[in-house]
């Protein structure tokens, strides 16, 4: 199927197969589609063997940070006697990404399932889901949904009538980008403000409740069954010239675009074809001018990087920015780079937690001068402090937000240049105009 | 609990948590290890009862949650979705982030300004229908330019669609 559009032919539905058919919701209509069946098996089977299943197939993390998923669950000890807790990270905030939002409306047992499996898979008795609050229709979604599957037995003190206790509650956020970042979705979770903690400790050693955690996306979650139910190897063979990245991700469209939405591809894809073909290309009369691939906080490619980027870790890597979270934002010809950019820094000062001097301080003063020259007022002095203010915003804060609003400013000012001298040597920039002459 | 026991407040003040929602509350705690990690749940409740958070449903949250006013109201303001003041009928959230900016979303907000009567973003429109304010990313960027009222996602809204989305509010 496909939502909001029917699925391309050139895309590979897996998690998104079902995206769009209302009678996939509830749980009768999952299970005639084979939900629940990869739950029944890994209950049957020793936990350190679903860890080793994972970790062959090749599955890394769909939040952002791309982290082998196995290895990732390889870091909990089950049966230290120590109660051990399963996040699942349904905040999706990061601005260009609304996959995990048609993941939770479309199938939420799918989500149910996923945290079932990855839960028993590292010793957790139980698995929270943190949703974002904004997010009301995915909210009830996965209550009703976890609610069908405790009255049908599948989750509880007897999950699927295994004996085997599995308990998965729904959480919900109430407004903060900040809570996605893993530590301090684990403070909000536990009733405090949703500040990043130091690490180490790693969450595999104190995370949640300060006991053992493993925290894993929505999407990371959601492709467990397959994997269980299909076979290792089948979910490796998703992969296009780089066994690095296997398996297949969802990448979610929008901005200057003819077809925004969710599409489905294999890792590896062309990232040309994928605009061009799958999305339609830019809008009628629009020339494509920029591309951010993975969310606000990776790196803007000039459309030379965007067109010789493969869709994977790697890939985007090469092109000098960041698979990401996989949320494609594109910038056509009739915007102005500058004023995005400040825009962008102005949602980075907005969501900073300040607990960081570097982060409160330098996301405010970056916005204040993206904003001076976006109106005409700036100086070719104000190109160099931007850039040191990023200087001193990168790498030296507990988290990475600080870093993150570094990034459109550095590689903004390195690639578009031009239209940042525009505006302040000429006080005023119209972008259809520059690219027209 | 009677209604005295939250000191520093009129003694009008209602309880929340009272009947059926001290029942979801005491519900809501048996999933946490901490009284604590109720906080945003309480916290949501009592929004949900009253529209908003007083300090007067603070001083209760604390106190039902064994946790002290200050930290509870040190946790409210963290969080963008708790309203500290009374909002209007229908509050209405336009984003405005990157990927709804470029495709024209402070052209909604600006018609929303101009059709609710409230002129300036933040503020309830006199008869107390309206409050209008921009938010960060929705999380619904392919369909651009997402809105909330209240609980409700509206996708796809342009400056033109903003009369008849208004004339469909009670």
């Amino acid at each position: 199927m496909g939502y909001p559009h029917p699925s391309h032919e050139r895309e590979t539905p897996v998690l998104s197969k079902y995206f769009g058919d209302r009678e996939a919701i509830g749980l009768d209509g999952w299970r005639k589609r084979g939900g629940y069946t990869a739950l029944q098996k890994a209950l049957s089977m020793q936990p350190a063997e679903i860890v080793e299943i994972v970790k062959a197939s090749g599955l890394r993390g769909r939040g952002g940070a791309g982290f082998p998923t196995g290895v990732k669950w390889s870091f909990m000890k089950p049966g230290d006697g120590k109660p051990h807790y399963l996040c699942c990270n349904a905040d999706e905030s990061e601005p260009g990404t609304f996959k995990d939002r048609e993941i939770m409306r479309w199938t939420p047992h799918a989500l149910v399932e996923g945290c079932a499996i990855g839960a028993y898979a590292i010793g957790a008795e139980t698995a929270y889901i943190y949703i974002r609050g904004e997010f009301t229709e995915p909210l009830e979604r996965m209550n009703a949904a976890v609610k069908e599957a405790y009255a049908a037995g599948i989750l509880g003190p007897n999950a699927m009538g295994t004996g085997k206790r599995v308990d998965v509650h729904v959480h919900k956020g109430a407004g903060a980008y900040i809570c996605g970042e893993e530590t301090a979705l684990m403070n909000s979770l536990e009733g405090k403000r949703g500040n990043p903690r130091i690490k180490p400790p790693f969450p595999a050693v104190s995370g949640l409740f300060g006991q053992p955690t493993t925290i894993n996306n929505v999407e990371t979650l959601v492709a467990v069954p397959h994997i269980l139910n299909n076979g290792a190897d089948w979910y490796k063979a998703f992969s296009l010239n780089n066994p690095k990245s296997t398996g297949t991700k969802l990448f979610s469209v929008c901005g200057n675009i003819a077809k925004p939405g969710n599409y489905e591809v294999v890792l590896g894809f062309p990232f040309k074809d994928f605009l061009y073909d799958l999305c339609g290309g830019p809008p009628p009369g629009r020339k494509f001018k920029a591309v951010i691939p993975g969310g606000i906080s990776v790196p803007i490619q000039t459309m030379d990087e965007a067109e010789a980027s493969q869709m994977d870790y790697e890939g985007f890597v090469e092109q000098g920015t960041m698979l990401g979270s996989g949320g494609v934002i594109v910038i056509d010809d009739a915007q102005c780079m500058v004023r995005q950019i400040a825009r962008a820094a102005r949602f980075f000062a907005h969501e900073s937690c300040a607990q960081c001097t570097q982060c409160r301080e330098g996301t405010a003063w970056t916005t204040k001068i993206m904003e001076r020259i976006r109106d005409g007022e700036g100086t070719m002095e104000d190109l160099d402090t931007l850039l040191e203010i990023a200087d001193n915003m990168t790498g030296k804060t507990i988290c990475v937000l600080s870093d993150s609003c570094a990034v459109p400013v550095v590689s903004g000012i390195k690639k578009f240049r031009s239209e940042f001298e525009a505006l302040i040597k000429k006080k005023t920039f119209h972008p259809v105009m520059a690219a027209v002459a | 609990m009677s209604a005295t026991l939250v000191h520093g407040h009129d003694e009008t003040y209602e309880p929340v948590f009272v009947g059926a929602r001290r029942a979801e509350l005491d519900e809501l705690l048996t999933r946490y290890p901490t009284k604590m990690a109720g906080l945003l749940p309480a916290l949501w409740i009592v929004q949900e009862a009253r529209g908003w958070v007083s300090d007067a449903a603070i001083a209760e949250v604390a106190q039902v949650l064994e946790l002290t006013p200050a930290y509870v109201k040190g946790v409210v303001t963290f969080y963008t979705m708790y309203h500290q003041h009374p909002v209007g009928k229908h509050f209405i959230q336009v984003c405005t982030t990157t990927p709804c900016n470029v495709c024209g979303a402070e052209g909604v907000v600006d018609a929303f300004l101009k059709h609710t009567g409230c002129g300036e973003l933040g503020t309830t429109s006199a008869d107390g229908k309206y409050t209008v304010i921009e938010v960060e990313c929705l999380g619904a960027c392919g369909f651009a330019t997402p809105i909330m009222i209240n609980e409700q996602f509206v996708e796809s809204v342009t400056p033109e669609r903003v009369p008849e989305i208004l004339s469909g509010l009670n």
